[in-house]
């Protein structure tokens, strides 16, 4: 894929601007070209948080994504917001233990899955985040799980070293998820 | 070359500012340029620096001139209303012949307006902001890369030429990621037999003041201070042109206007129209010559910008009203879709639009 512009989504709080830098990182790390961009202010203490994150093979022109490859939706408003905005062929992932309203497309590739739901029931409470990723690694192809595991063990600061197991536990229940 | 890192625009900044040599940081925060503080917070004591919060805009502007006074590498950074607040000190820095590094990462005004990103701050920024007879270096980045290469000559130039350099830079620009590479080469230093150092170190006294009551006098500061504008504007142009070479329509942009651009301009060339751009990497001096030799072979300009039209007075200065410019501007916070350009861009091409 030349160039995958993703955007993730959500609430404030939800981590959508750690696992967008994630993505990024990885993207980095791979030796692609690699831009992210966050809304920023009040968002970060609640309401619609949202990140753009842009993976290409060459230059990247604009870092707005308001057209995405990739749209991981984490609430009802982004999702509805995003759905029809999302680019033909691409994919739509989003949080089903979060938004229970469907809407239709035949063009792009949707999965759901409840990765609230299975945070909390995995004691992996706050990683729904890292869930939906891992799902995102394994419908798309835009970054292999192996390259993400790489560089969240570089990212995660050592005094933080116990956060980077539940993350990488995360991210693999989310990629094994069917 | 070093490996890149992956950085904010405000973080590169901030840390191309410390690698310049600059040890002495005053500020005050304000969204969208906060984290250039809480960076120069962070590291500047690493680095037997100093880094204040001051108590206001203000107070950090005239704490700039005492630093330079002394001769050393200094700068503040505020959002467009702070940077208001700021203005009487940078029209003392110019009248003091001080050089300082200012940046500004734009939010949507007037007032107290929004905290997205704005290009709306252009003509406070290139044609004064302060009072009386000056003129800043006015440097646009269009990329972390940029923030980081544009900090560290902004800092050269104004101890070249003893003026001060506004980084002028947006929300957009300061908030988001890009691999970055610090690596910068060395740093070039400057003799500053004015710098008010004491007696120990030049002979006699050195005094820094901008204030002369002989009319006379006043006016010959200012006429040798334009001299060495002329200098700058024969010397320090910077920009960059974009598919050029074949362009019927050059888009004028810079900084995050420029990238968003940059995606118009590949899709309005699917669709058969021949658009280039020349993007303006100093908004002062302006690549007016650049312009003007365009203007002999498009047939028309198109002025794209997060304000309601203020560089395109100057697109228009540039090439003499040669062409027809056309303006394709969102503002208080809004920032336009590659879309919107490329639909200007077919307006001109059918001839539906008028022009500025």
């Amino acid at each position: 894929m030349a160039s995958s512009k993703i955007l993730i989504a959500g609430f404030g709080g939800q981590g959508i601007l750690f696992s967008g830098k994630a993505l990024a990182y990885t993207g980095l790390k791979a030796g692609k070209e690699v831009s992210w961009l966050p809304s920023y202010g009040p968002e970060m203490r609640g309401g619609t948080a949202n990140c753009s994150v842009i993976i290409a093979d060459t230059q990247i022109g604009s870092p707005i994504v308001d057209k995405p490859d990739i749209l991981i939706a984490m609430n009802l408003p982004s999702l509805e917001k995003y759905f029809f905005e999302t680019e033909k062929g691409g994919y739509i992932v989003y949080d089903s233990s979060l938004i229970n309203k469907t809407f239709e497309r035949d063009d792009v590739s949707i999965f759901a899955i409840p990765a609230t739901k299975l945070a909390s029931d995995n004691n992996l409470s706050g990683l729904a985040n890292m869930i939906i990723m891992g799902k995102v690694i394994k419908e798309t192809s835009v970054l292999t799980l192996e390259q993400v595991k790489t560089s969240l063990e570089q990212m995660v600061p050592a005094k933080k070293a116990e956060l980077l197991a539940n993350n990488i536990k995360a991210i693999e229940l989310g990629y094994n998820y069917i | 070359m070093a490996d890149k890192v992956l950085m904010k625009g405000n973080e590169a900044l901030a840390e191309a500012a410390i690698m310049a040599g600059c040890k002495h940081y005053f500020g005050y925060p304000i969204t969208p340029q906060t984290e250039v503080a809480a960076y120069m917070a962070k590291r500047m004591p690493k680095v037997d620096g100093v880094f204040l919060q001051a108590e206001s805009e203000i107070a950090a502007i005239n704490m700039v001139i005492g630093v330079s006074a002394c001769g050393k590498r200094v700068m503040t950074s505020s959002s467009s209303p702070g940077i208001s607040l700021k203005s009487e000190g940078i029209s003392y820095l110019a009248g003091c012949e001080l050089p300082a590094l200012i940046v500004n990462v734009q939010r949507g005004g007037p007032g107290l307006g929004g905290i997205q990103p704005s290009q709306s701050d252009y003509n406070q920024t290139t044609k004064g902001g302060g009072h009386g007879d000056y003129k800043l270096i006015v440097l646009a980045p269009a990329s972390i890369q940029e923030m980081v290469d544009l900090t560290f000559k902004g800092f050269d130039l104004a101890d070249k030429y003893r003026m001060q350099t506004m980084i002028l830079a947006d929300g957009t620009i300061g908030q988001m990621m890009e691999p970055v590479s610090l690596d910068m080469g060395e740093v070039k230093t400057y003799d500053k037999p004015w710098a008010t150092t004491g007696t120990r170190y030049h002979e006699g006294r050195n005094v820094v003041n901008s204030l002369s009551l002989s009319p006379a006098q006043l006016e010959q500061w200012n006429i040798d201070r334009y001299e060495r504008y002329k200098i700058v504007e024969r010397d320090e142009v910077m920009f960059e042109e974009f598919m050029m070479d074949d362009a019927e329509i050059c888009v004028v942009a810079f900084g995050i206007a420029a990238r968003v651009s940059k995606n118009a301009i590949l899709e309005a060339r699917k669709q058969g129209l021949k658009v280039g751009m020349i993007r303006p990497i100093t908004l002062w001096p302006f690549p007016k010559d650049a312009l003007k030799k365009a203007s002999e072979k498009v047939k028309a300009f198109l002025s794209v910008e997060l304000n309601m039209g203020q560089m395109i007075d100057d697109v228009k200065l540039a090439i003499d009203c040669k062409k027809p410019v056309y303006l394709c501007n969102r503002t208080g916070g809004v920032i336009m879709s590659p879309d919107e350009v490329v639909e200007k861009l077919k307006q001109i091409e059918k001839g539906d639009l008028k022009a500025w």
